[in-house]
């Protein structure tokens, strides 16, 4: 390694960086946000279900997803979601699917375990007799849940569930394990074709700190905003 | 869906000739268990310091403490990682950084594999240690200076011994993460349980084996911790409180 270091290499690279691999990210993040909500609202419903099976088969994914870590999941989706998507159209051989839908499915499904169990505290944060109101009102449950528990929990949460998606947006630097370009996959390119290792990894560690403490700085606002509402 | 299982894959020999794939992947639960068990010890006497220094009247030390936990938490586990590996070598002193990264295999990777850890775990602990001292009634620190105590030792004597003991549920799902998290070590090259189950894949092409075996692994490791820490709580608990009600949090 010869001495000094040259940080020219990140006014070189930042277009790149930031129009492919931050784009990736952010993509992937809003993505996976909005599908693992609700997947993980669904979840959530299911598991405080009062009929047993549903809820034992909600609960059993919940804490399967929660066991294992998030490298192995990436790897078992990357690999599962060709003979998944086979199936559902009846190919014979596993599709191709790209490392970005592939990343896409692994977070939403993953991060739905998460989400889910914000949402279950969500919902029995309720007091039971907004449910009762309900049913009393001659509403069913997709009526009482849509109308009455859902949006009071959702809003309740709200601080926690963004929280989670500051946390899902800095996990979505490890499709890094299956060689995709998101923006830390972009400056390892870079990192390795130029041999600037010290310079990139250091300016991508300074943009995620920078976006994740400028939105939980965010997040910590609107809990006060909240908080006073309520 | 049309896959072959071959389970019997687990018992033909590795192509590094050490023994069965079963016997690979348990070497790399060991490895998965060294490297979380080194980082959470380190992660527990950091995060406990910092914590409590963060509840003190001291300005200053709370601001640095402040500090500290919001760079570590908010930089992703796998940049951090890359970080102890490539970067600190490089901006210590020519002789030691030279000394670092010519340590020998595994080592060369474990060692930042476990200071990453330890750093990053350290920071979540602060947080639930933090959180343990102040869901205490204030009552007790007064009770504690009424009596005479000095700030130390009521910490040391009221506050600490009651926090620790609240918080030991949240510090049980915060080493489940250790070991979970130690999976990002495959990264800079160390090869635990994950890592293991990938290399077994690209040796015997048995994808769905492979990571099956590492997932019931897991869940099996998981089991342990949880029955253990089960039976730690109930002797810790302590008496009249009902076991402390944590807030839902964002987690992984």
């Amino acid at each position: 390694m010869d001495s000094g270091f040259d940080f020219d290499v990140i006014q070189r690279s930042w277009v790149y960086l930031f129009r492919e691999g931050m784009s990736f990210t952010l993509t992937l993040t809003a993505l996976a946000m909005a599908g693992g909500i609700v997947f993980g609202t669904l979840l959530a419903m299911m598991r405080l279900s009062s009929i047993k099976p549903v809820s034992m088969v909600a609960g059993a994914y919940v804490n399967l997803m929660r066991s294992i870590p998030l490298v192995l999941v990436i790897f078992w989706f990357f690999f599962l979601v060709p003979y998944i998507g086979a199936w559902v159209i009846g190919a014979r051989e596993p599709i191709k699917v790209g490392a970005f839908w592939s990343a896409a499915i692994t977070f939403t499904m993953f991060e739905a375990a998460y989400y889910c169990e914000i949402m279950r505290a969500g919902i029995q944060s309720i007091p039971r007799g907004q449910v009762w109101s309900g049913y009393a009102l001659g509403l069913d449950y997709w009526q009482t849940m849509a109308r009455i528990v859902l949006p009071q929990a959702f809003r309740n949460m709200l601080p926690v569930l963004l929280t989670q998606t500051i946390i899902l947006f800095q996990d979505t630097s490890l499709v890094y394990v299956i060689s995709a370009t998101d923006f830390l996959g972009a400056a390892a390119k870079v990192a390795n074709r130029d041999y600037r290792l010290v310079e990139m990894y250091s300016f991508v560690a300074v943009v995620y700190f920078v976006v994740s403490y400028g939105l939980s700085a965010l997040v910590r606002r609107l809990q006060e905003r909240i908080a006073i509402i309520k | 869906m049309n896959y072959n299982w071959h389970w019997k894959v687990l018992l033909e020999t590795e192509p590094g000739g050490t023994g069965s794939y079963l016997h690979y992947l348990l070497v790399g639960l060991g490895w998965t268990l060294a490297t979380a068990l080194a980082a959470w010890v380190i992660a527990l006497a950091i995060g406990a310091l910092v914590g409590t220094l963060r509840t003190t009247p001291m300005k200053w030390v709370v601001r640095a403490g402040n500090l500290y936990v919001e760079i570590f938490r908010n930089v992703p586990l796998i940049v951090q990682m890359f970080l102890w590996f490539f970067v600190v070598p490089e901006l210590l002193p020519k002789g030691l950084g030279d000394w670092i990264k010519q340590m020998p295999p595994p080592w060369g990777s474990y060692v930042p594999a476990v200071l990453c850890l330890a750093i990053f775990t350290s920071v979540r602990v602060a947080e639930q240690v933090r959180a343990g001292i102040n869901s205490l009634p204030r009552g007790q620190r007064m009770a504690g200076t009424a009596m005479g105590l000095t700030e130390t030792q009521t910490y040391r004597h009221v506050v600490l011994p009651q926090a620790f003991r609240i918080i030991l549920p949240p510090l049980t799902s915060e080493f489940m993460n250790v070991i979970k998290n130690s999976s990002v070590a495959l990264t800079i090259g160390l090869l635990e349980l994950t890592g293991r189950a990938r290399a077994m894949q690209e040796f015997s092409f048995r994808v769905f084996e492979a990571f099956t075996a590492a997932t019931v692994i897991y869940l099996l490791t998981n089991l342990v911790v949880v029955l253990a820490m089960r039976a730690l709580e109930r002797k810790v608990r302590v008496p009249g409180l009902i076991a402390a009600g944590s807030a839902p949090q964002a987690g992984h």
